[in-house]
């Protein structure tokens, strides 16, 4: 396959590092502050976009930089895949930074520029994550991802946040200490940690309970991905303020996790050994077990980011699901969640976060009603839901259309029916919601407005784009043949 | 030519410059430190010299006098003395930037005899690293030691008793070294390093050889402060002033490791003491232990000085961990870990003594708001903290690689597990730090910057930046390390 080298991978961390910079040195003067936050976003993501030609025509980007350790260099590859999760962090990481604007500044809150610089180390390395060509280089940026988030989620600083925090790095730091184990053993018995469309294991002589002990320790190391019985740090974090729980954990932060399983399922394990030692079978259920179990979770919590929490445990689970399936329509609708799923949810998390600021309300039961005083938000709200529950015309649907194909291929007809019970399920977690709020009484008059413009605007304009993901998804859909072609292809 | 005389200048310059402290001491008090530094400067560009040479010419052999040894004495440089030295006079230098405002705060109007002990420490130090003769190697050891026993004595109140404890475990130790030595010149009638490797495979079997090294890793474990033989070393780290602290910590303990390192493997060989007597893997066993009960107790500890310390116990167990397993990929990760851990330890305890001099805290629980007052150095701090752990993209993390992995090629499991889970302990002892520093105080509360003196921020921060670009370009040392691994082990 033909590759170009181009510093543009390279550039496209380094703005945002840059920008990091800038955000610490011009932390006295907010507007300008905030301006450069703005500007790194939308440089980032033109970098990003700048390579869609490219990757679209069937090359691949490469730029190698130096070894850290010996043979083990800091290299990146963009190929479909990484272009996918790359555009999806850096375009809604604008929306976020808008609306993050309007949320920080509308609620008063303390440590702004710790909060923007956070935010702009964390998005550097999810777009590292993104374009890595090595484990290596990958678990240096998931690593980075973990610390530069952590200020993020216990930004209050009161007892339960440095608590949740705690939890958190626990969770994630643990699961990097898995991962790093198993990086060093891929590369004790391969001697490499380059990803490769065909895994590079296959054929190596590893021992298969060797090779079960190592996808485990893999598993465990990607817990950012939270799967059960790994996501209990995920609600934890929903202390965080909710920008950052709209873009790091609904996108980022978890999709990092979930860009990692699939990196390791696809390119480090391939198809051929997944298949073949029943690993990939096995995950399956895992996940499959984890759609359920979240959603029945989601049922049970009030607080209302705690509820998009869990649904975000399952929903992620739908990603990994359809890349275990290993089959080209499973892995189409796995990838393709990921661009669905981060659209809908962070269009669901903004409107959490608008309720916050108008209404200061973020318990469900406190929600009846509001659609009067929120329209916008609320409708938003509504597709987001829809979207979440697979209905036609919205994004969700795409995606969960590919996975029901992909299980019905491999005839395993439980996970078709955990796909179907999953929806029903979103509709019993999500509706009562809508429901109350456009048809219920208030308990009293409520006299607060929409949000913001620098909230609603984005939010909007996300739930608007999962529509149109919805209606015409052939884009996205030709990126990720071409990921799915150079999969099974072999080439 | 000079240059050829770079080994012994780094002992004759040393000397004179000791000598010669009193004398500037007794012209101007004020001289002392900028003299000491400058010494330590000359001894570091020496050991830079040196390694460049070392790496483009080959191994240095130096006879003292012009006596050939084994006769006369040898100063033998490899790659292993020379990067040891690097980091040694390194790390003397450094801190005599830092410890001028330090220890004037500290130990005030005791200049004089401050840096004459510490010129005396660092190069005795030197000393033992790059002489290629046993009974010299003790020599400075004794010279170094009982600097450091005076040195410590100048700490704080309880420092005298942390000297005295440090000086009757020292002097068992030296006792133990001086009888193994004693004893393989009884049975070889030579000194000099090399000419024993030489001659001691033919007494193989032999129970006094037995002893000899029974005697010479009791005696290194103790300078080194390997668990169970650490009792010695928090105090010692916790009473002495913060710029000892820093001192020893970042090279005293590294140059008991490299002579037992030196020792093993060059003057005995390395197959005797894996394969036909298992000390290595019984050193392993020690360390591993080591690196978890020095984590847990680092735990337990409020004193910010004493937690430090108790992670120093936990790291020395990390190298020789990696150099007790003895595999070509485990050493160099042994070796480098020599590298990062005085660059993460002298930088941490910099800050420590950084914080100490502004405001007097020494308890961890009571560094609310630190983070607002002394950005840099607390900056600094989160960086060596951050390697501690082993986050890359920082040297301790390519240490921590290097070791996990070399643990997995001697496919020993239970080290993997002990290396990984003690970078998690780690986390948690750091980690209550960060959220004092850095958390619980909102801007509404006015906190004025309160940097540290410039004469020791710079130095606290250049290791960090260190700590960084080590990090980045980890395959330089790495490479370096290996000529001299795959030189030695078979």
């Amino acid at each position: 396959m033909e590759t170009i080298t181009s510093f543009n991978p390279g550039l496209a961390i380094l703005v945002s590092l840059f920008g990091a910079l800038m955000i610490l040195v011009f932390s006295k003067r907010p507007n300008i502050r905030d301006g450069v936050s703005v500007l790194a976003g939308i440089i980032k993501f033109g970098i990003v976009a700048s390579m869609i030609p490219v990757v679209m025509s069937g090359k691949l980007i490469e730029l190698k930089l130096w070894d850290v350790l010996p043979n083990l260099p800091i290299m990146f590859r963009v190929d479909a895949f990484g272009l996918l999760f790359g555009l999806i962090a850096s375009f809604l990481w604008i929306f976020t930074t808008f609306y993050s604007i309007g949320y920080m500044r509308t609620l008063k809150e303390h440590a702004q520029t710790r909060f923007f610089f956070c935010f702009a180390i964390a998005l550097s390395s999810a777009i590292g994550i993104a374009f890595s060509a090595n484990l290596f280089t990958l678990f240096i940026f998931f690593e980075i991802l973990t610390i530069s988030t952590y200020p993020l989620v216990v930004h209050i600083e009161t007892p339960e946040a440095m608590k949740a925090g705690r939890k958190y790095l626990l969770y994630l730091l643990t699961s990097g200490v898995f991962l790093l184990f198993s990086i060093i053993a891929v590369y004790h018995y391969t001697g490499t940690t380059d990803f490769a469309f065909g895994g590079i294991i296959a054929g190596k002589g590893i021992p298969k309970n060797i090779l079960i002990l190592l996808f485990v320790t893999f598993m465990i190391g990607s817990a950012k991905a939270a799967f059960m019985p790994l996501h209990s740090w995920l609600p934890s974090a929903m202390i965080a303020p909710t920008p950052v729980s709209a873009l790091l954990h609904a996108v980022a932060v978890v999709k990092a996790g979930v860009f990692t399983a699939t990196r390791i399922i696809l390119y480090i394990f391939g198809i051929d050994v997944m298949s073949e030692t029943g690993l990939a079978l096995a995950m399956a259920y895992v996940v499959a077990f984890t759609i359920i179990v979240a959603s029945l979770f989601a049922l049970m919590q009030d607080n209302l980011k705690k509820r998009l929490a869990y649904s975000t445990i399952s929903q992620l689970s739908y990603i990994i699901l359809g890349v275990a399936m290993l089959t080209p329509a499973g892995i189409t609708g796995g990838m393709m969640h990921i661009l669905n799923h981060a659209f809908m949810k962070i269009t669901l998390f903004f409107c959490a976060g608008a309720f916050i600021v108008a209404s200061g309300k973020e318990k469900i039961s406190e929600m009846n009603g509001i659609a009067k005083q929120m329209p916008f938000t609320m409708i938003a709200f509504s597709i987001g839901a829809l979207g979440m529950a697979g209905t036609p015309i919205t994004a969700g649907f795409i995606s969960k259309w590919y996975l029901l194909i992909a299980s019905m291929e491999i005839s395993q007809i439980p996970l078709l029916l955990v796909l179907l019970a999953s929806s029903l399920l979103n509709v019993a977690y999500f509706f009562p919601i809508i429901i109350n709020a456009f048809f219920k009484k208030p308990d009293r008059v409520l006299s607060y407005k929409e949000a913001p413009l620098f909230m609603l605007v984005p939010l909007l304009l996300t739930a608007l784009i999962s529509i149109i993901i919805g209606i015409m998804p052939d884009k996205p859909l030709a990126l990720i043949a071409i990921a799915v072609q150079n999969l099974i292809g072999g080439t | 030519m000079i240059t050829d005389h770079l080994p012994i200048l780094l002992i004759v310059i040393g000397f004179f410059g000791a000598f010669f402290t009193p004398i500037i001491g007794m012209i101007r008090k004020e001289l002392c430190s900028p003299w000491a530094t400058f010494i330590t400067m000359l001894q570091f560009l020496i050991s830079l010299l040196l390694l460049y040479n070392v790496i483009t010419a080959g191994n240095i052999s130096y006879w003292l006098g012009g006596w050939q040894p084994p006769w006369g004495i040898e100063y033998a440089v490899d790659i292993l003395n020379a990067f040891v030295l690097v980091i040694v006079a390194g790390v003397c230098f450094s801190v005599s930037i830092y410890s001028r405002k330090s220890l004037g705060l500290e130990v005030p109007g005791k200049e004089m005899p401050l840096y004459t002990l510490y010129i005396l420490l660092s190069t005795g130090m030197l000393g033992i690293v790059v002489t290629g003769d046993i009974f010299n190697l003790y020599v400075f050891l004794e010279i170094a030691s009982l600097a450091a026993y005076a040195l410590i004595a100048l700490g704080d109140r309880q420092s005298r008793m942390a000297s005295f404890n440090y000086m009757i475990m020292g002097t068992i130790s030296a006792s133990f070294i001086l009888m193994g030595i004693g004893y393989l010149y009884v049975m070889t009638g030579s000194l000099n390093m090399a000419d024993l490797s030489r001659l001691i495979p033919a007494l193989y079997g032999s129970p006094v050889l037995l002893v000899a090294i029974a005697m010479l890793v009791v005696g290194l474990s103790i300078k080194t402060a390997l668990f169970p033989l650490h009792t010695w070393l928090p105090d010692a780290y916790t009473h002495a002033p913060s710029a000892i602290s820093a001192l020893l910590a970042g090279t005293f303990t590294k140059v008991g490791i490299y002579a037992l390192i030196r020792v093993m493997f060059t003057v005995i060989s390395p197959s005797y003491v894996i394969e036909t007597v298992p000390v290595m893997s019984m050193l392993t066993w020690l360390a591993a232990i080591g690196i978890l009960a020095g984590s847990v107790l680092a735990i337990a500890q409020y004193d910010i000085k004493r937690m430090l310390a108790y992670s120093s116990v936990s790291q020395i167990g990390y190298i020789i961990l990696g150099v007790g397993l003895a595999n070509n990929i485990a050493m160099t990760g042994g070796i480098l870990h020599i590298l990062s851990h005085s660059l993460m330890k002298v930088g941490l305890f910099m800050v420590a003594g950084a914080i100490i001099y502004r405001t007097g805290i020494k308890n961890i629980y009571q560094l609310k708001g630190m983070g607002k007052k002394m950005p840099y150095t607390m900056g600094a701090f989160v960086v060596g903290a951050l390697s501690m752990i082993g986050i890359p993209p920082t040297i301790g993390f390519a240490s921590k690689f290097y070791l996990a992995w070399g643990a997995l090629e001697a496919g020993n499991w239970v080290f993997v597990v002990v290396i990984l889970l003690s970078s998690l302990l780690t986390a948690v002892y750091f980690w209550r730090i960060f959220e004092n520093v850095y958390f619980g105080v909102h801007e509404t509360e006015e906190i004025k910057k309160d940097e540290a003196p410039l004469s020791m921020l710079l130095p606290i921060i250049a290791f960090a930046v260190l700590i960084l670009l080590a990090g980045l370009f980890a395959s330089l040392p790495i490479e370096v390390i290996k000529i001299w691994v795959t030189g030695v082990l078979p």
